[in-house]
């Protein structure tokens, strides 16, 4: 398999239309041999499509897919050597575990004792060997899932893609496959595309995050470079829980609506006078009946309206710096009652700002 | 729990459908299988007795056996001929992007709204010696006299297929309507052609309707007497003909009562064939 940095999957300028509905409006894409890359967004946003296509099942309206530096748009399905994993499995019914798995090799040429041996080993991966005599229907869920991937994994495909394979797991085996997947991508280390619309699993598995909108790309980057420098108003509301507080910008920091000069230690190249949002991540603003003097941070009284408690955190909703702003912390002994007077301290390096387009 | 007494309501909601079914279904059929041990003593006359005399007359007389034989022949072509000429309809309704599907649905039940007398009917004016094959055929002049199209086991089929064909592109359809469409895509992707994916997925998964449908057919065929009747020559008879004619031409009650024995026994087994069979079957589709 190659190894090198080379591109392994180009997208140009992609474009798809179903009749009146443009599922993709141009999308640019460009994924490293062995890294594995979230397609995020929400439901609706063109990520099957955008998958679908690289699979052949779906022909782009105008653009180009390119693998392995070769053109594939004209290629069909059944030679373009991909791994396809969806959502609901589609494993077989009628055929038994092991004619699932070995389905893909035996278009590929490959020898009986092979096959055996190749079966034998994706099971091995996916931690479910001896089940090759059983049906799809007598596994679990989870099951049939890893059985999914083995079957996609065995073919030793350029490329792995994943369609929102863990959403029809319940939420604790969510979390255990999540694990796995990603033990099995860098074992094998395969090219993998993985779509989902749950920001959780985007940023826990993922080289590189791209989040999309709308049949467009909103930003891409590392998962903690996406997360806390949100390019656009829609990736800091997507992800996570933000404040976006709108602001002008002065030689000093961000003057908000309410005369507040908030702090900024990044104004982007942004002139003084730009109308800005500035994005505040709930977890970054710190509650406290008081705090200890610190340059760099501002430190303004609040008021709980509300909160939202979570076990080892809680949700806050506090009236301060002329709105309510969201606030997540974990939890001490007991979280502040509703009512309660406190002081919110926050840091000039967690404000980002965000231009207006 | 089932120790926990027990529960009258299912009884209670079955009970319009299992009195209906006693008093239309069972009643008769157990007269008439009682009607199968009179005696016959002339024309429309019966004595009740309890003997075997009809039903010595059916196991000798190799007459009934040719009978049976050519219904199972004959229904058997024509199951075949619905299966092959309903699956591609059937796979062309269930896999279009035509938006109003139901359309295509509507013109395959159009032809019920039609008296069935009619449709098959209908035929003599298409393949009799006055009807359109024959008048154009004649204009066209490639023939000087009108050619004998109707009355041969071709037509009977014809006329059964046209009768049945809806049934069978029903049932494929709804069997190919719930295959999940990603495991056409997998196969693909796992590198199989259009063709090898409808093979290794598609054709198995609708084979339960396919079944279903021939199974339909074949029972519908084999017990009809109508279109033999309206479309066929003297030798295109079914099993059926031969109790419409015992019943109602030779008036003999007696021996119309044991063949409608034997073709319902006929039938019946073969449901109960398919039933075992399909109960197998059922496992692979509960499966998504
Ligand atoms: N086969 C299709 N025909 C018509 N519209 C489609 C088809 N597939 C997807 N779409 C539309 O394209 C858009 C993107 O769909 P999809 O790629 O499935 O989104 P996602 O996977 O991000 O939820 C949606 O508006 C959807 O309705
Ligand atoms: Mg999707």
């Amino acid at each position: 398999m190659a190894k090198s940095k080379a591109a392994a999957v180009e997208l140009k300028n992609v474009i798809k239309h179903f009749g009146e509905v443009q599922a993709v409006k141009g999308v640019d894409l460009t994924i490293d041999a062995g890294s594995f890359v979230t397609l995020l967004g929400p439901s609706g946003c063109g990520k099957t499509t955008i998958l679908r296509m690289i699979a052949g099942l779906e022909h782009p309206t105008r653009g180009e897919i390119w693998i392995n530096g070769r053109r594939i748009d004209d290629i069909p399905i059944h030679k373009r050597n991909l791994g396809l994993v969806f959502q609901n499995y589609a494993l077989f019914p009628h055929k038994t575990i092991f004619d699932n798995v070995a389905f893909g090799l035996r278009y590929r040429d490959v020898p009986k004792a092979e096959i055996r041996k190749r079966v034998a080993e994706a099971l091995e991966i996916v931690q479910l060997p001896g089940v090759e005599k059983r049906f799809p229907a007598q596994l679990s869920g989870g099951q049939q899932q890893r059985i999914a991937l083995a079957r996609a994994v065995v073919i030793e495909p350029d490329v792995l893609l994943l369609d929102e394979p863990l959403s029809a797991l319940d939420a604790n085996l969510r979390e255990g496959m999540r694990v796995e997947l990603k033990r099995i991508q860098r074992e094998l280390g395969i090219t993998t595309i993985f779509v989902t619309h749950d920001q959780a699993e985007a940023l826990a598995l993922s080289d590189k995050v791209v989040v999309m909108s709308n049949g467009k790309k909103e930003q891409e980057g590392a998962p903690d470079k996406v997360y806390n420098q949100p390019a656009s108003r829609f990736v800091a509301e997507f992800l996570g829980n933000a404040n976006l507080l709108p602001g002008r910008i002065e030689s000093n920091g961000v003057k908000l609506q309410d005369g507040t000069l908030l702090p900024l230690r990044d104004a982007k190249g942004l002139p003084v006078g730009t109308e800005i949002d500035v994005v505040l991540r709930a977890e970054r603003i710190l509650l406290a009946r008081q705090h200890p003097p610190e340059a760099d941070a501002l430190v303004v009284p609040g008021k709980v309206r509300a909160l939202d408690y979570q076990g080892v955190a809680a949700r806050y909703f506090v009236e301060a710096l002329g709105t309510t702003l969201q606030v997540i912390n974990p939890i001490d002994d007991l979280p502040f009652p509703e009512g309660a007077e406190v002081l919110l301290r926050i840091r000039a390096q967690d404000c980002v700002a965000l231009g207006r387009a | 729990m089932r120790d926990e007494g027990f529960d009258a309501r299912p009884w209670v909601l079955l009970a319009p459908a299992l009195l209906a079914l006693l008093l239309l279904m069972v009643i008769p059929m157990a007269i008439i299988f009682v009607f199968s041990f009179y005696e016959y003593v002339d024309v429309a006359v019966d004595r009740p007795a309890f003997q075997f005399e009809n039903w010595l007359w059916f196991f000798q007389d190799g007459f009934y056996h040719y009978a049976i034989w050519q219904t199972l022949r004959i229904s058997a072509i024509t199951m075949l001929v619905c299966a092959l000429l309903g699956y591609v309809p059937a796979y062309f309704i269930a896999n279009t992007t035509y938006r109003h599907k139901w359309l295509l649905m509507l013109l395959l039940i159009l032809p019920f709204w039609v008296s069935f007398i009619i449709r098959q009917l209908s035929w003599v004016h298409v393949l009799g010696s006055q009807g359109i094959v024959n008048a154009a055929l004649l204009w066209l002049g490639v023939i000087d006299a009108p050619v004998r199209l109707l009355y041969n086991e071709a037509t009977v089929v014809m006329g059964l297929v046209h009768f049945l064909l809806p049934f069978m592109v029903l049932n494929i359809y709804v069997s190919l309507e719930s295959i999940d469409r990603n495991l056409v895509s997998a196969a693909r992707t796992l590198g199989c052609t259009g063709w090898q994916a409808f093979c290794q997925v598609t054709l198995p998964l609708s084979l339960p309707g396919l079944a279903a449908g021939s199974l339909l057919c074949f029972v519908l065929a084999g017990g009809s007497y109508v279109t033999p009747l309206i479309l066929g020559g003297p030798d295109d008879f079914l099993f059926g003909n031969l109790i419409y004619d015992t019943i109602m031409l030779e008036l003999n009650w007696p021996m119309g009562a044991t063949l409608s024995v034997v073709l319902l026994a006929l039938l019946g087994s073969l449901v109960a064939i398919y039933g075992r069979f399909m109960g197998l079957s059922r496992l692979y589709k509960s499966l998504n």
